[in-house]
């Protein structure tokens, strides 16, 4: 009785290779028949199980509630039962240190081995599927954990260092024993080391491991350096030790888009602006306004012809020596050693910039979706909220007693949710909700409507009022009437959100979380719509209005007047939105401060970072504005923040709405502004008395003409026009490279769909185990109270 | 900062720095804090790293801020003592702590140690008694803020039916991080940082 017995099912695997051509629907079958039979007989243990609890509990005095769902198990067992049941695997692997010393060597067994996940056909069909596919151990004697240990002390000696010391950080074991294990593989070794030199051919592969990960351990290194400087580390711990990660997850995404600024300034400042102030263009344009403020909001004036602006930008290149037989009337006298072609250059930095921006975007937002949305992840929400809802990082006390506020509401919700799941509405009240929600979607789909048609017409109203009267009111005012479409844009982003929010309360959605993605849909339209208005206004009306006048720099300053308004629309909604009700609700005496909507502030953001993706090829400079105006932004709301808000009483997953605002970020907003980009860059004709393409008719033909001048200067580059004639210019290829892509996500979808089918299947095993488990415990518990009984 | 590099030696550092996922400056502004823990006679270098002399007991450790406010600081305390008693920290155990809950840590040894704060009576599963407890930690310790019997059973119900894939009326280590993997706020949210 003393030495526990060891249970290993060895079913032969014989019997699941013939099935494995089957397909899933036929093992199913053959599932269901066995899970039948299991159930009959756990039935008849369940009769006997209940005859011998009424028994004891009788004799225990005991008044447990019994619980008669088919297959679970009763409770009552006799201590020689619980002490088999202590003892089982499962239970000993989350808290001996044997079974986890043991685990821990097969699984260096298996790196050593460069073992990779066993095939599924070589499972035996009783191997219970776990993620860590190892061998579970029971509970060790003192005598055979020693030898476990040496075991894996002479695993540990056959891994390079670096993978040792990997695998010693990743067991859960205490930091005593770790450095015990460690020094122990280390002086074996030593000693072994001169056995193990002829082997060491055979660890090349580990050897080119070792030096990635050697490499991976020093660009760690370089990165805790960093981090060490990291400015806002401080700030972004205060603001989640009181707010929690949704307000956190909001910074986050500010401290990303300014990353993708200083991406965009990487290449913008020393190909094109730097290059640009070295040799400023003979002025053409004297001096002659003085420096007034409102320049800082107009952009006009002075800011005209700066870098700020295309058009300040040559058409021509620069430092070129005066031998060359092109463009003699900008050459220098003195021998220059780099000619550099502005137009070449202007054109080919926004591309690179604009492609690097995007593969940065797609891959940041494909590592988020693959974090956040896995195969079967929005099952089990109940299991998720109550072990993973709670943050550590929340330090006050206040705002741990809202976490548990919040909690709680999340599981009362949860459970009402899940009532109403089990009794679902009528068809009346169904339809009747269906009705409200169509209604309600038409609603704000007309408002953004009509707000578009309205800033249409304003701006036509604008722009005709500009053409009339010229000459009654004075330069001041006609440049502050420039400013009346930014302001009336700003206003209708301001006020709508709410509007939205006052429909919305109308529907009854059945979870909250809903309701959030769809207030950000419905806003996002909103501005977008409007955005896309704006574009087609620029595009179309301007330029056939302004002409040869440098049209370019006007859309640029538009847009660097709509980013400033933006700003100033963001501060005041701050003051107003969160200072001035905190002080109202404080003389009040209430006790509800205002919370911090982390969706409209991100949707904001979005919107700027638009603005500067459809401005940076006509204001070179507007990154860097941008990159300002964030900074500043950081640390107005952070100080509002912290006076004044309280953390959110909606229920936040922070890594999905992460994901969304990554995506968000990369298909209406980035596509767009490349849209836009593109159109403006193939399609339309730039102006004649400014900027860079000047005498060109399109700003793409800049790059024709290099490569007709590289043709004609050199002949043997073939290679190159043909790669340009057959693979940018032919449509051909990008169709090819389109059906090709789309093959592999069709494939990658079958690959997931196969992918759940199979988890189905392992969920239905292990089912059968733990049906199969109940029958045997139960069993024999009655083998020793009938013991105990005879004896 | 200039004084404490001189206190833990360079080997020391490096083998903790190997052995944890904390980085060097991680290490020393935690013994900085365990320093300051400790009673005064024995605030040196030497003291504070030998375990048999000096360990904090876990009264003072929770007062550190950064556990003050949780609801499960006695439970971590007690899975990352190494003392028989259970009722102390040495230094290692301290940066054992931090190193669980630090950035760098891997998702499965985050879950197998939430795993083991949230046993909470030791046994290697999590059956109703853990889960019910469980649940009146998160949902706060007055007696108004608990959620109703119904509620409770309810809630556990549907808990056991979420994860408990092989029906035996409680979750094990594999059931708890294969729930655990299903959710990617996991290890953004089980961090401590000082």
């Amino acid at each position: 009785m003393s030495q526990s017995p060891s249970f290993i099912l060895s079913i032969p695997e014989g019997k699941e290779s013939p099935s494995q051509d089957l397909s899933p629907y036929d093992e199913s079958i053959v599932h269901d028949s066995f899970h039948q039979l299991i159930q009959e007989q756990s039935q008849q243990a369940e009769v006997e199980a209940l005859e011998l609890q009424e028994w004891s509990s009788r004799d225990k005095g005991r008044g447990h509630q019994l619980q008669l769902e088919p297959c679970r198990a009763p409770q009552n067992y006799n201590s020689a039962t619980l002490r088999i049941l202590a003892n089982m695997p499962s239970r000993t692997i989350g808290r001996s240190r044997g079974a986890i010393i043991s685990q821990y060597y097969n699984q260096t067994v298996k790196l050593r081995r460069k073992n990779s996940r066993p095939l599924l056909r070589d499972m035996s069909s009783s191997a219970r599927p776990s993620i860590w596919q190892n061998d579970l151990e029971l509970d060790l004697t003192p005598r055979e954990e020693e030898e476990k240990r040496s075991l894996l002390v002479k695993e540990l000696q056959g891994l390079t260092v670096a993978q040792r010391d990997h695998m010693l950080r990743a067991m859960p074991l205490s930091l005593a024993e770790k450095c015990c294990l460690r020094q122990d593989s280390c002086i074996q070794r030593g000693r072994q080391k001169h056995h193990h030199r002829s082997q060491t051919q055979l660890y090349c592969c580990s050897r080119l491991q070792y030096h990635c990960i050697a490499f991976r351990s020093l660009w760690y290194g370089l990165l805790s350096g960093l981090y060490a400087l990291k400015p806002w580390h401080y700030s972004l711990k205060q603001i989640s030790g009181q707010f929690g990660s949704s307000v956190l997850s909001y910074f986050l995404f500010l401290k990303t888009l300014i990353s993708f600024n200083v991406l965009l300034l990487l290449f913008l400042l020393p190909f094109i602006v730097a290059v640009q102030v070295a040799f400023p263009p003979t002025s053409e344009f004297p001096f002659s306004q003085s420096f007034t403020g409102l320049e800082l909001f107009t952009g006009r004036g002075q800011f005209t012809h700066t870098v700020m602006f295309y058009g300040y930008y040559s058409n021509f290149t620069l430092n070129q020596p005066c031998s060359s037989h092109q463009n003699s009337d900008h050459c220098l006298p003195k021998a220059a050693h780099l000619p550099y072609n502005m137009p070449l250059a202007y054109l080919f930095t926004v591309g690179v910039s604009f492609f690097t921006t995007c593969i940065a975007l797609v891959y940041s937002m494909s590592r988020s979706f693959g974090k956040s949305y896995q195969v079967g992840s929005t099952l089990g929400v109940h299991a998720i909220t109550v072990f993973c809802s709670w943050d550590y990082r929340v330090t006050q006390k206040r705002a741990a007693r809202l976490q548990h506020d919040n909690i709680r509401t999340q599981l009362k919700e949860l459970l009402a949710e899940w009532q109403l799941k089990q009794h679902p509405r009528s068809m009346c009240g169904r339809l009747q909700q269906m009705i409200v929600l169509l209604l309600v979607w038409l609603l704000c789909l007309g408002t953004a409507v009509g707000c578009a048609i309205a800033v249409y017409s304003f701006s036509e109203f604008m722009h005709e009022n500009q053409e009339t009267k010229t000459q009654m009111i004075s330069e001041k005012l006609q440049e502050v009437h420039l400013l009346a479409l930014p302001l009336i844009v700003c206003i209708i982003n301001l006020v709508i959100p709410y509007l939205y929010n006052a429909f919305a309360s109308w529907e009854q959605h059945d979870s909250p979380v809903l309701e959030v993605y769809v207030a950000i849909c419905r806003n996002l339209i909103l501005k977008m719509v409007i955005l896309g208005l704006l574009c087609y206004h620029w595009m179309g009306r301007k330029i056939r209005t302004l002409g040869d006048q440098c049209w370019e720099t006007f859309v640029g300053q538009e847009l660097y007047r709509f980013m400033v308004m933006d700003f100033i629309f963001i501060l005041l909604d701050t003051l107003f939105g969160e200072l001035v009700w905190r002080l109202i609700v404080e003389r009040l005496k209430g006790d509800r401060k205002p919370e911090f909507d982390v969706a409209r502030n991100v949707l904001e953001l979005i919107y700027g970072q638009t603005l500067t993706w459809l401005g940076v090829l006509f204001s070179p400079l507007l990154p860097a504005i941008q990159l300002l105006k964030l900074l500043f932004l950081f640390y107005i709301k952070k100080i509002s923040l912290m006076a004044n808000c309280q953390a959110p009483r909606k229920p936040w997953r922070a890594s999905h709405m992460t994901t969304i605002f990554i995506t968000l970020l990369c298909f209406p907003s980035f596509l767009g502004a490349a849209i836009f980009l593109s159109y403006a860059i193939w399609q339309v004709r730039p102006s004649r008395t400014c900027g860079p393409f000047r005498t060109l008719d399109t700003i793409y033909e800049a790059s024709k003409v290099w490569i007709r001048r590289l043709e004609e200067a050199s002949p043997s580059i073939t290679w190159f026009t043909w790669i340009h004639q057959y693979l940018v210019e032919n449509t051909f290829f990008i169709f090819l490279i389109s059906a090709v892509l789309l093959a592999v996500i069709y494939f990658n979808i079958q690959v997931v769909k196969g992918q759940r089918k199979v988890i189905c299947l392992l969920k239905e095993q292990i089912n059968n185990e733990g049906e199969d488990k109940i029958f045997l415990i139960n069993k024999l518990h009655s083998i020793y109270e009938s013991r105990a009984t005879s004896n | 900062m200039g004084s404490s590099t001189s206190q833990l030696s360079k080997e020391l550092l490096s083998e903790y720095q190997e052995l944890t996922f904390l980085t060097k400056q991680e290490i020393l502004l935690a013994h900085k804090t365990f320093i300051e823990l400790l009673p005064p006679e024995s605030q040196n270098v030497v003291d504070s790293l030998t375990a048999q002399v000096s360990r904090v007991p876990t009264e003072k450790v929770l007062t550190l801020p950064e556990l003050k406010a949780n609801p499960f600081k006695d439970r971590i305390c007690r899975v990352f003592s190494t003392a028989p008693e259970k009722d102390s920290l040495s230094f290692e155990d301290f940066l054992d702590l931090l190193s669980v809950f630090s950035d760098a840590a891997t998702p499965d040894i985050k879950s197998h140690y939430a795993f083991r704060i949230f046993d909470f009576d030791d046994d290697g599963t999590l059956n109703k008694e853990d889960l019910k407890q469980l649940v009146n930690r998160l949902t706060g310790t007055e007696e108004d803020t608990q959620l109703s019997p119904s509620e409770m059973n309810q809630l556990i119900q549907n808990i056991l039916e979420e994860s408990d894939i092989d029906r035996d009326g409680t979750i094990n280590l594999s059931e708890f991080q294969h729930v655990i993997s299903r959710s990617p706020d996991f290890t953004s949210s089980f961090k401590i940082v000082l």
